[in-house]
């Protein structure tokens, strides 16, 4: 349906904008609950499928095998940001170190209570990570720092903040926002926000 | 943890026609909906907005319902500069055109009638929400008590209904009689807190904090020092 006298902006031609997305230069903050301030010296990340169990410290974070990556990412508050660029702990890297066997799923969980659930096969076969940084310097906590789940090929609610643990398992286990309604997946190319779409 | 209830709405693109439209300040304005097949929304819940040019290409944006359950949808826009949608919005729409919404959506940032007193903090244009909850717990037997922020009196939202409703004020860079001047802060929040809770018998209230990035950091700071539990607030931040 057209909007009379609407045009809206120069048209964005090089297929890097999701469908509903716009692109902006900023880099807003979209979190339920309050910013979390966790310390470097107090924090731990576990990982577990339930049998293995394996607790990284930031030290034990520093000594996995870090890689810099550069991404677009979406928001699915209808915000693109391009360009952006991250370092950290390749996720199948930190399954490898921590020894986890495989399964499908993964829930992921915050310090705060947040969580968020998504397959396994999104976190190790693509450009998911334990972020630490962003662009060039230390994440800040209102972005998820000291460190957090970086999967920039989903909506960002996906990138859960404050990572705390993630869990596997041979089920999915709904997360937060994933039970309040928004898409168990979230791929921003087919537009997947809510539970319907 | 926090409450969620999911959103069961098959959530289709709609035609709303404008019905009717309130200026509500020098930079926001209020447009009231009619909307094929609406099923009633909660109080706090948001819409997503869609227009479309002539050569196909789409803007989407999210915008907050501002009526109460129960009333004729409505949402209230504030102009972003160099904004592509919200100066549409505001400035160019009239009234008995169309654009398109889905919704109602959100299953966090809710207020349900329950025996919690009710905390309201908004800056700028997160009000809208904070309207939708006022009105709707106008009934409550608990009391809602508002503290609201805006840059300056021209562009504050909903002035007549917050003073009928005994919020605090302010006005964060412009000085005047009727308002408080600054930031809203700790003192303030002790209040509304109290106001909430004047016996100190009742559930804690939830809180719902609604406004630009800056201000909801700045209030959720406050609410921790304050000792309130993240588990009793809720906060949506706009950019």
């Amino acid at each position: 349906m057209t909007t009379r006298g609407f045009q809206g902006r120069a048209r964005s031609t090089d297929g890097r904008v999701p469908p509903g997305q716009f692109v902006t230069d900023d880099f807003p903050v979209l979190t339920a609950g309050p910013t979390e301030f966790v310390d470097t010296s107090e924090w731990e990340l576990t990982v577990t499928d339930g049998m293995v169990t394996s607790t990284f410290d930031w030290d034990g974070l520093h000594e996995l095998p870090m890689e810099t990556i550069t991404s677009d990412i979406h928001c699915v508050t209808h915000w693109s940001k391009f360009d952006t660029t991250w370092r950290g702990v390749p996720i199948e890297a930190l399954f490898d170190a921590a020894g986890v066997g495989d399964f499908d799923y993964a829930l992921v969980s915050s310090y705060g209570g947040y969580t968020t659930n998504l397959p396994v096969t999104d976190l190790v076969d693509r450009d998911a990570m334990v972020a630490v940084e962003f662009d060039g310097a230390s994440l800040e906590a209102e972005h998820g720092g000291p460190a957090r789940l970086l999967v920039p090929h989903l909506y960002l609610w996906k990138s859960a903040k404050w990572l705390s643990g993630i869990r596997l398992g041979d089920d999915e286990d709904q997360g937060f926002w994933e039970a309040a309604g928004y898409h168990n997946y979230g791929d921003p190319w087919s537009e997947q926000r809510y539970t319907s779409d | 943890m926090i409450d969620r209830t999911p959103v069961r709405q098959r959530l289709a693109w709609r035609e709303a026609i404008i019905l009717a439209s309130v200026t509500e300040s020098a930079s926001a304005r209020t447009l009231v909906l009619g909307i094929d097949g609406w099923d009633d929304h909660r109080a706090g819940q948001h819409l997503d907005v869609r227009l479309t040019a002539p050569d196909g290409y789409q803007a989407t944006r999210s915008y907050s319902l501002s009526s109460a359950p129960g009333e004729a949808p409505q949402t209230t826009v504030e102009r972003v500069a160099d904004g592509e949608v919200s100066p549409f919005l505001v400035d160019e729409i009239d009234l008995g055109e169309s654009i398109e919404v889905r919704g109602p959506i959100g299953g966090y940032f809710v207020w349900e009638p329950s025996d919690a007193p009710v905390v309201l903090i908004g800056g700028g244009s997160g009000l809208a929400p904070l309207r939708s909850i006022w009105r709707a717990a106008a009934d409550h037997p608990h009391p809602v008590v508002i503290a609201a922020s805006a840059r300056s009196v021209d562009r504050l939202l909903f002035g007549d209904e917050l003073q009928a409703l005994d919020a605090i004020v302010h006005v964060t860079r412009e000085t005047d009689s009727n308002y408080r001047t600054g930031r809203i802060d700790r003192s303030d929040l002790d209040h509304v807190l109290a106001q909430a809770n004047p016996h100190g018998d009742t559930t804690d209230p939830v809180v719902f904090v609604c406004g630009p990035t800056d201000f909801v950091e700045h209030i959720a700071t406050l609410l921790r020092e304050a000792e309130v539990q993240p588990g009793a607030m809720r906060l949506e931040r706009f950019g």
